[in-house]
């Protein structure tokens, strides 16, 4: 069950010019959090900027009761956020979403992110690969300029492909390239995305076409991330259901077999 | 001992704070956070005759103390209510209020002809929701629209009927009579306020829908503006909304003539805003030796 509480920021570290990792103490946060879940950060006490900001979970570590999450500075929400110092408390629903990502019976599994939609990621390849299971990983990334968090990322696959557009560093092309040879000689059992819409649409027709179950982390505008103003809608067909799910309670991982994006 | 009752149109509550329809579901996803037994009372989602898919996203977006929605009325009708939301909403110590939206006149009475056989202790009839393209927009934004739709509704409704009325009108002050004339038993007011917001670099709008209804604290102004004219109408009571956050904002409503008030958007940013206004409301009283609430409404003095 979701909380609503104000956090210690107790360790703040800017990875990028624009990209901050905060690790915040919670205790009944850490406790409960699963992979693919995400926060809704409160990035001021007034009114302006008025919403919360989502910002998905990136590691738990739950012996220590602490939830790390890293965010770019895109608007004045984030850079608000990103003058925060450490220390200070930070309010914070969370952890939300019921649609998270489910490994339940698969022994090898492909993951792929794009951008900053890898953050989702580390959490699920952690908790697999700890178990024993094996863990592809896809990264694709624009340019050199925006690769991030190599090593991290590293750590928990068993095996680990890095691509840029350009091809200026690590492998030359889209990931899902990579993943699509590599599955056509040694099939996964369970595929899961996260990153930009062209991406995701790429990812979840090649699970079609390869009859490979797949889940897909989405990204919608929110207003309160708590499941009352269905504002972030997406469509969600079945043979007996033809409806909007809502990304922040639904989701936001869903079966990339039923949702339309 | 200081009093926080109020009798809203025959509706007993136990303090003035109760949740703006849309901005609470049907209560469950907040009882996580909040005790919903300390709510004077819970408006529902917009609940119509059958299922509604509601508009296509994006459906949301932010504005300067506020922001603009686009939702459609996404609600699972009245039948799933019935047999879904309303028992559980029942083990709650609290007031349900439905509140029915419709595409026609003739659809507003089936829906409330269901109603009348509910458990519940009200319906607030949304007569001015901005973003149903084929609703019934001129329902709401004309004193006889008004007054025909209501009057049909109360022909087959025994409950508290509140009407709730959308700002985007020239005269609120004559359409909150024509509920009254037909027999309202209360007004709400206001809805949001029709409204736009632009991409600059794709140069179109943010909104699928183009438009959306503005809500939050950029509204509260003329929210309150609006429900002194209409307190000043009629002589039904009003529950007011429109970008209240606290207690402090909830005070300044029930000067200008709300006997009660909802949270809407306040919800959004924080799922205790509720349960921080009716906290707020007793500091108040308490700092200004205030015994009853109901001495309060409409206590505004005019310059």
């Amino acid at each position: 069950m979701a909380i609503v509480e104000k956090v210690e920021l107790v360790k703040k570290e800017q990875i990028k010019s624009d990209i901050y990792k905060y690790s915040v103490k919670s205790d009944k946060m850490a406790n409960q959090a699963k992979p693919g879940q995400f926060l809704e950060i409160r990035v001021t006490d007034s009114i302006e900027p008025f919403l919360r900001r989502p910002i998905s979970i990136h590691n738990v570590k739950k012996d220590e009761g602490i939830i790390e999450f890293i965010f770019q500075v895109k608007g004045k929400g984030t850079e608000l956020l990103s003058e925060r110092k450490e220390g200070e408390l930070i309010d914070i629903i969370g952890p939300l979403g019921e649609g998270t990502f489910n490994t339940n019976g698969y022994e090898k599994i492909a993951i792929i992110g794009g951008g900053i939609g890898i953050f989702p990621l580390y959490e699920l390849a952690k908790q697999v690969k700890e178990s024993g299971k094996t863990v592809n990983m896809y990264l694709g990334f624009r340019n050199k300029d925006f690769v991030i968090l190599e090593n991290e990322y590293k750590e928990v696959a068993n095996n680990f492909t890095l691509a840029t557009d350009d091809g200026s560093y690590g492998e030359n092309g889209f990931a899902i390239n990579f993943l699509k040879d590599d599955i056509s000689k040694n099939p996964v059992d369970c595929i899961y995305a996260c990153g930009p819409l062209p991406m995701l649409k790429a990812v979840q027709a090649l699970a079609k076409e390869k009859n490979i179950p797949c889940q897909l982390s989405l990204e919608e505008r929110m207003g309160c991330g708590m499941g009352v103003c269905i504002g972030c809608a997406v469509k969600y067909k079945t043979e007996t259901e033809d409806t909007f799910k809502r990304v922040c309670r639904e989701g936001p991982v869903f079966d990339a077999n039923i949702v339309e994006i | 001992m200081i009093n926080t009752e109020v009798d809203f149109a025959g509706i007993k509550m136990k303090n003035p704070v109760t949740v703006a329809s849309g901005t609470f579901g049907y209560g469950r996803e907040f009882s996580e956070f909040i005790d919903l037994n300390k709510l004077g009372a819970i408006i529902t989602k917009g609940t119509f005759l059958k299922p509604k898919l509601g508009n296509k996203p994006a459906r949301v977006c932010e504005t300067a103390a506020g922001m603009l929605n686009s939702i459609g009325l996404q609600n699972p009708g009245i039948e799933y209510f019935r047999d879904n939301d309303l028992p559980w909403l029942r083990q709650f110590d609290t007031k349900i209020i439905l509140n029915v939206g419709a595409s026609c006149l003739e659809e507003y009475v089936e829906v409330c002809k269901i109603a009348n056989t509910l458990d519940i202790d009200g319906v607030e009839l949304n007569l001015s929701c901005p973003n149903v393209k084929a609703g019934c927009m001129a329902c709401g934004t004309s004193y006889e629209g008004v007054k025909d739709v209501t009057a049909a509704v109360r022909k087959v409704l025994d409950k508290p009927l509140i009407v709730k009325l959308t700002p985007n009108v020239t005269d609120i002050a004559m359409i909150a009579r024509g509920a009254e004339d037909a027999g309202a038993d209360a007004i709400s007011a206001i809805n949001t306020l029709l409204a736009m917001k632009i991409d600059i670099e794709k140069r179109r709008p943010v909104l699928a829908n183009n438009t959306g209804g503005l809500s939050g604290p950029a509204i509260k102004p003329v929210a309150v503006r609006m429900v002194y004219q209409i307190a000043n109408a009629v002589k039904i009571p009003v529950m007011g909304l429109g970008g209240i956050m606290n207690g402090d904002d909830a005070i300044e409503f029930m000067l200008a003539g709300a006997k009660a008030i909802s949270i809407g958007a306040g919800n959004f940013i924080d799922p205790t805003a509720s349960i921080k206004t009716i906290e707020g409301i007793e500091n108040y009283m308490q700092r200004h030796n205030i015994n009853d609430i109901n001495s309060i409404v409409g206590a505004v003095q005019m310059n």
